[in-house]
C-alpha cells in the first residue's frame, strides 16, 4: 500500500486558458480570467465580477464533441479529461483497470434553474432534457461514457473541497490495487443558484477579490475544470516519458464548527495540512510552496492564515492563492489547483497572488506577489477547505 | 419487522418518521429540512446502537442530496427574480449537510466525505468505508445513504415516465407486469469496524459493482465473478435479496438471473417496502444484516422458515439498468 501513485497527466479550462499552456502563460504573466458576466444571465451582472470560461456553450460542445444542449458543468469537465488523458501518454486506457472521479458542487444546475422558470408556472411545463442531467452524477457519466471509461465512476461533493477528494481517493483506488489509471478531479460552470446563494452570504466581493489582503472583501465566483491522470507505477513503466511527479501525502479533516463558517483557529485546516504531512513523511520545513485555498473572503484567510501560523512558524514556505486568477471554482477548485501545484513543481514557479496590496496584520507572513522563476521545489501542497467544514490537503511531490 | 408491511395505494411511498427528539436536540431539529432530520437520526440511533461516540470517519451517499433545500432556494430565486433571497435553504443544499451535521453534533474532526454519484452513491461510500478500514487508517467508519423524494422531484421523474401511472398497492408491485415503479426514499446508517465484536450484526465480504452492462449475458458473467471472487457458490448462498421494483423492463433482468444464475436460489425482493430510489440498496444492505443477525427472514416478507438459519446473504441491485451492485453478507 506504500507503492507510490505518479501524475502522467493534466488537463485545465478555467477563465485564464481552455488548457494548460494557456493557463500557465496567464499565470505567468499576470493575467487574471476575473471580469463582467457575459455568458451567465444573472440581474447581478453589472454589480458582481466573476471569473467565466471565455467560451460560449456552442463552442465548449464544439471542442468537447457533446451536444450543446447538455449542462455547461458537463462540457467544461469533458475539455479538461480529454485534455489529460491525452496528455499523459496512455495510448489505449482499455487496456487497464481505468477509473474517473469527478467532483462538482451542483451538478446540471445551470440547466435546472432554466428549467424551473417554466416548470414553477406550470408543473406539466418545462423540457425534461434540461432537468435529466441535474444529478450530480449525470454529469460525470457524460464525461465517463464520452471518455469510454466504465470499470469505475464515481461523483463526490463535498462543497469546495469536493475535487481534492476525488485525487485522493484516485490514489487510494490505486494503492488498493482497484485500480491502474485514474483520471481525477472535478468540475463546476457558474450557475444563478451558485451566485445568489454566495450572494446571500454577503462574501461575493464586488471588485476583484483579494485573498490574503488585509482590506479583503469576498470572493470572486469562477468556473472551469481541472483533473490529473494518476497512475499507478505498473503503468507509469510503460510510459515513453516517465512521470517526474508524484502525489506523496493526502489528508482530510473536518472543522466540526460551523455549516458555513471556518473555527477562527483554522482546526480543520491544520488537522488536513498536518495529516498530509504525516502521509507523506514529510516535515513542514520540506514544503517549498503552499497553494493556499486563499478564497479572499474575511473568514477563511484568516482561519487558513492561523493554521499555517501554527503549523510552519516560524519557517514559511512560499505561498499564494491563484484564486486571484481564476475566481473560486468551488467544485473545480481542488483540481485546478492541483494542475497549478504540478506546473509549479514542473517549472520550478510560484505563481503571484495578485493585487495584494496591505498584507493582514494579524499574521506573520506575506503571499508572494510576483512571480518567482528557477524556484528549486520539491514538494507543493494544495488546500481546499469547504462548507460543512470539510478540509482536504494534498501534497505533490517531485519523484 | 414483525409485523405487517404498511399498505399503501398511489406511485410514492414516504418515509415513517420517527420521533425525532428522541435523537436530535429540538432546538437544531427545528431548523433541520426533513432529509437532514432523517440522515441524522439514523445515523445517531447507530451511534448509538454500536456504541461509538466518535467514528473514525463520516461517509454519506446521496443521489439527489437535499432536494427540499434546494427546490426551496430554487423557486424563490426564480420567483423573487434573484432578489429578497435568505441564505439558510442555499447553506442546507450542499450534499455534504448531512455528513457535516453529523461531524458538527459529534465534534469529531475525522475524515468526513459524500458521495453523488447516482445509483452508485451508497455503494461508494461503503467501499471508501472498507477501504479507510483494510488502510488501518480507521477502526470504526459510519456510512449511510440518504434521498428524499419531494412534491417537485416526484412531478419531474413521473413526466420521465419512471412511476406508475393509476391505482398501485405496494403488496401487489411485483404482479402489476407494467412500466414504472413506484417512487421511494430512505435513510439508512452503518456502523463498520475492522475488530469483530458480540453485537455485530454480520460481517461484510464483499462489494462489486459495476456499470451500464451491455446485456444479460455480461450481467450473468459479472455476478459470478464475484461469487467466485469470494469462492462461494449459489448454493453456499442461504437467501438472495433482489431489487425487483415492478417496472416489467427493469424486473425482467432479475427474472432472467432467477433461471440462470440464481437458479435454486431462496429469494426474497424488498422494494415493496421502501420504494425505488437510488440509494434503495442500502436499504436492502440493512435488510440483509437484520436477517443474518436474526437468522430468518422476518414475517414481515411472508416468507417460509422452515429451512435452516440464513447464514450468508447475497444483495443484487440494480438502478435503471445502469448501476448494478452485489454485497455478500455472512454471520459473524
Amino acid at each position: 500500500m506504500s507503492e507510490p501513485v505518479f501524475i502522467a497527466g493534466t488537463g485545465i479550462i478555467s477563465a485564464i486558458g481552455n488548457n494548460v499552456s494557456q493557463c500557465l502563460d496567464a499565470l505567468e504573466n499576470g493575467r487574471a480570467g476575473i471580469g463582467h458576466m457575459t455568458c451567465l444571465d444573472s440581474v447581478h451582472k453589472q454589480r458582481l465580477p466573476v471569473a467565466e470560461v471565455k467560451l460560449s456553450n456552442d463552442e465548449l460542445a464544439q471542442l468537447a464533441c457533446l451536444p450543446k444542449t447538455k449542462s455547461r458543468t458537463a462540457l467544461l469537465s469533458l475539455v479538461a479529461a480529454k485534455e489529460a488523458l491525452s496528455n499523459s501518454g496512455i495510448e489505449n486506457p482499455a487496456e487497464w483497470r481505468t477509473g474517473f472521479l469527478s467532483a462538482n458542487s451542483v451538478g446540471g444546475m445551470d440547466k435546472t434553474e432554466d428549467f424551473f422558470k417554466t416548470f414553477l408556472a406550470d408543473n406539466s411545463k418545462g423540457r425534461l432534457r434540461d432537468v435529466v442531467d441535474h444529478e450530480c452524477g449525470a454529469v460525470t457519466e457524460l464525461v465517463a461514457d464520452a471518455l469510454g471509461v466504465k470499470d469505475h465512476i464515481t461523483t463526490i461533493s463535498t462543497a469546495c473541497s469536493s475535487s481534492a477528494n476525488s485525487i485522493f481517493l484516485g490514489a487510494r483506488l490505486i494503492k488498493n490495487d482497484i485500480l491502474d489509471v485514474v483520471i481525477a478531479g472535478g468540475t463546476d460552470s457558474l450557475t444563478r443558484f451558485t451566485l445568489n446563494g454566495f450572494n446571500t452570504l454577503m462574501i461575493v466581493d464586488e471588485q476583484f477579490c483579494q485573498p490574503f489582503d488585509e482590506n479583503r472583501r469576498g470572493l470572486n465566483l469562477g468556473e472551469g475544470a481541472g483533473y490529473l491522470v494518476l497512475v499507478s507505477d505498473k503503468v507509469a513503466a510503460t510510459l515513453k516519458s516517465r512521470p517526474t511527479i508524484k502525489l506523496s501525502g493526502y489528508c482530510n479533516a473536518n472543522d466540526a464548527y460551523h455549516q458555513t463558517a471556518s473555527s477562527p483557529e483554522g482546526t480543520g485546516s491544520f488537522l488536513a495540512m498536518s495529516g498530509a504531512l504525516t502521509k507523506s513523511g514529510l516535515q513542514p520545513s520540506d514544503i517549498d510552496y503552499i497553494n493556499l485555498h486563499g478564497t479572499g473572503t474575511q473568514n477563511n484567510d484568516i482561519a487558513e492564515g492561523t493554521a499555517i501560523k501554527r503549523l510552519f512558524a516560524p519557517h514559511y514556505p512560499k505561498m499564494s492563492s491563484t484564486k486571484t486568477f481564476t475566481g473560486h471554482t468551488l467544485g473545480a477548485s481542488g483540481g485546478i489547483e492541483a494542475v497549478f501545484s504540478v506546473l509549479a513543481l514542473q517549472h520550478g514557479m510560484v505563481f503571484p497572488n495578485l493585487r495584494l496590496e496591505t498584507p493582514m496584520k494579524d499574521l506573520p507572513f506575506v503571499p508572494e506577489k510576483e512571480l518567482i522563476k528557477n524556484v528549486k521545489m520539491k514538494h507543493v501542497l494544495s488546500n481546499s477547505f469547504g462548507f460543512g467544514g470539510n478540509c482536504s490537503s494534498l501534497i505533490f511531490s517531485k519523484v | 419487522m414483525d409485523e405487517p408491511a404498511v399498505a399503501y395505494t398511489g406511485n410514492r411511498l414516504t418515509c415513517i418518521e420517527p420521533e425525532y427528539k428522541e435523537f436530535i436536540d429540538p432546538k437544531l431539529i427545528r431548523r433541520m429540512s426533513r432529509i437532514i432530520r432523517m440522515g441524522v437520526a439514523a445515523a445517531m440511533e447507530c451511534l448509538k446502537e454500536a456504541d461509538v461516540k466518535m467514528p473514525d470517519a463520516i461517509i454519506t451517499g446521496t443521489a439527489y442530496g437535499c432536494m427540499e433545500d434546494t427546490a426551496s432556494f430554487l423557486s424563490k430565486m426564480v420567483e423573487f427574480n434573484e432578489e429578497l433571497l435568505t441564505p439558510t435553504a442555499f447553506i442546507q443544499s450542499t450534499h455534504n449537510t448531512i455528513g457535516a451535521q453529523i461531524g458538527l453534533m459529534l465534534q469529531c474532526n475525522n475524515y468526513n466525505n459524500a458521495y453523488v454519484h447516482r445509483g452508485f452513491s451508497f455503494e461508494s461510500a461503503l467501499l471508501d468505508g472498507m477501504m479507510l478500514l483494510k488502510e488501518k487508517e480507521a477502526s470504526t467508519v459510519l456510512v449511510g445513504a440518504i434521498d428524499e423524494i419531494i412534491h417537485t422531484s416526484h412531478a419531474i421523474l413521473n413526466r420521465m415516465g419512471l412511476y406508475k401511472q393509476g391505482p398501485v398497492s405496494n403488496l401487489e408491485l411485483y404482479n402489476t407486469n407494467s412500466k414504472g415503479t413506484i417512487a421511494g426514499e430512505g435513510s439508512a446508517f452503518f456502523m463498520l469496524a475492522s475488530e469483530a465484536s458480540a453485537t455485530d450484526y454480520a460481517k461484510l465480504e464483499g462489494l462489486h459493482t459495476f456499470y451500464k452492462p451491455t446485456g444479460i449475458k455480461e450481467i450473468e458473467k459479472q455476478v459470478s465473478f464475484f461469487l467466485e471472487k469470494h469462492a462461494v457458490s449459489i448454493n453456499d448462498i442461504d437467501l438472495l435479496i433482489t431489487g425487483k421494483n415492478g417496472d416489467a423492463a427493469s424486473d425482467n433482468i432479475y427474472d432472467q438471473l432467477a433461471q440462470t444464475t440464481f437458479s435454486n436460489g431462496k429469494l426474497i425482493n424488498y422494494k415493496h417496502l421502501c420504494g425505488e430510489y437510488p440509494t434503495a440498496s442500502a436499504f436492502a444492505f440493512w435488510l440483509a444484516a437484520n436477517i443474518i443477525k436474526q437468522g430468518k427472514v422476518p414475517a414481515l416478507l411472508g416468507q417460509n422458515n422452515s429451512a435452516g438459519a440464513i447464514k450468508r446473504v447475497l444483495v443484487y441491485n440494480h438502478y435503471l439498468n445502469m448501476h448494478h451492485s452485489l454485497f455478500l453478507l455472512s454471520a459473524c
